[in-house]
């Protein structure tokens, strides 16, 4: 199966109203031309759940301050301030998620579980509105799994079968999104012959890759 | 010495040799210019590695190697990278040995507020409630007061990062270690008395039989 694609052809897969996960922390290890390809397109009413809404003039704030997104699910949004006004204004739904429930909400939707049991927010407005249980006299809450349409990922180099590597600190949260959603497009920093990268080097296998994309 | 580093100093006397150690932004960043000799932390970075180095010098800033401030940042050798849900069990699993992190406000509880004031600034919890959930150690390093505003309180206000998992505060004017009966004064600044300290303290101190001066 051939799966490296056209960025035109990447941007077609997401249509308005769809919920996508952007991989990328502060903007390290995100798919930037996908993003600014996003924008160029001009999809709206999109869902994006991502670790934090990134910087106003880098990464996936760009699609906060360019008015795409009606709602996020992300961790932190206080190095973008346009997140927080448009907050404020009524004009985008923010959910807050503690980082490490997040990675393991979409570590689930990619693993066939339901959710997860965390001590993590207990007593905070986090566990507001949630079930609690108590397992060997713990409290814990349900975290429910997340899932997405599109997974839009950065690898830092991928092979034609879809296999990546991902170099330094652009890993975060991209090998949890590739699991976690309907259609997976990574963009490739580059695209190497299959067999070109050590099978041991492998992160992300290529069978959770539909397409690839080169930056 | 200015405030800063009374603290930065105190706090980097907290960790036994091999410690896996996660700092936060700001203040605690400076702890690891004064690790005594003999000891070695490793620091983790939430966003994915552990051994983390210091700053890059100008040349060799590497944007794809940054910290959870999105600062770019260097690996030691014996680093090592990894995904946002394994460095999330690392916090939660038990496996870090101690954090450090800045308040807006902490009890004699042991509760810490330092992610949103409500109606003013919510950025968002990032990585702070799994870390202060998580650490086998939470170490509050801050100044002692915000501009004479009372940071240490007899219960926090704002809403909360974590209920009752503050093991020490660290101020420029004393050590606080959270006891079942409240705060226990273990050490203090001597320029100035346990009358002052109390003064600018909403908590009711215990003063430690052992008290002694913290510099």
């Amino acid at each position: 199966m051939k799966k490296i694609i056209t960025m035109e052809e990447a941007v077609s897969h997401i249509k308005d109203g769809m919920t996508i996960m952007i991989g990328g922390f502060l903007a390290c290890g995100t798919p930037h031309k996908i993003v600014d390809a996003l924008i160029e397109s001009g999809v709206k009413d999109l869902t994006i759940i991502a670790n934090d809404t990134s910087f106003v003039d880098r990464g996936i704030g760009k699609l906060i301050v360019s008015g795409q997104a009606k709602r996020v699910v992300v961790s932190h949004i206080g190095t973008n301030k346009e997140t927080g006004r448009l907050m404020n204004e009524g004009k985008l739904d923010v959910e807050l998620v503690p980082q490490g429930t997040l990675a393991e909400q979409v570590r689930a939707g990619g693993a066939g579980l339901g959710g997860v049991l965390t001590p993590i927010g207990v007593g905070t407005p986090v566990a507001e509105g949630k079930d609690h249980l108590i397992i060997d006299g713990k409290t814990y809450l349900l975290e429910k799994a997340l899932r997405a349409d599109v997974a839009l990922i950065y690898g830092s180099k991928v092979d034609e079968k879809g296999n990546v590597y991902y170099n330094e600190a652009t890993r975060n949260f991209n090998p949890l999104m590739a699991m976690a959603a309907e259609t997976v497009i990574v963009e490739a920093q580059e695209i190497v012959k299959t067999g070109a990268i050590d099978p041991h080097m492998v992160i992300t296998p290529g069978l959770f890759i539909k397409y690839v994309v080169k930056a | 010495m200015d405030v800063k580093e009374i603290i930065a100093r105190r706090v980097a006397k907290e960790f036994s040799d091999g410690d896996v150690v996660n700092l936060g932004i700001g203040l605690p960043t400076l702890v690891p210019n004064y690790i005594p000799e003999g000891i070695e932390i490793i620091l983790h970075s939430e966003n994915g590695f552990t051994g983390m180095g210091p700053a890059p010098s100008e040349d060799n800033i590497d944007m794809e190697l940054v910290n959870a401030g999105g600062i770019p940042v260097t690996v030691i050798p014996g680093a090592s990278f990894f995904d946002s849900a394994m460095s999330f069990a690392i916090i939660r699993g038990g496996h870090l040995d101690a954090t450090v992190l800045g308040a807006l406000q902490v009890d004699e509880e042991g509760n810490l507020a330092n992610w949103m004031i409500p109606g003013k600034l919510v950025p968002g919890m990032g990585g702070a409630m799994d870390l202060v959930g998580g650490a086998k150690k939470v170490i509050v390093a801050m100044t002692h007061t915000a501009k004479g505003e009372i940071k240490i309180l007899k219960r926090c206000n704002l809403p909360l990062t974590g209920a009752k998992k503050v093991s020490k505060i660290i101020t420029e004017m004393g050590v606080m270690e959270v006891t079942p009966e409240g705060l226990l004064l273990t050490e203090y600044n001597p320029e100035y008395t346990v009358d002052q300290i109390q003064e600018v303290t909403d908590a009711k101190l215990i003063i430690s039989g052992a008290l002694k001066p913290m510099i």
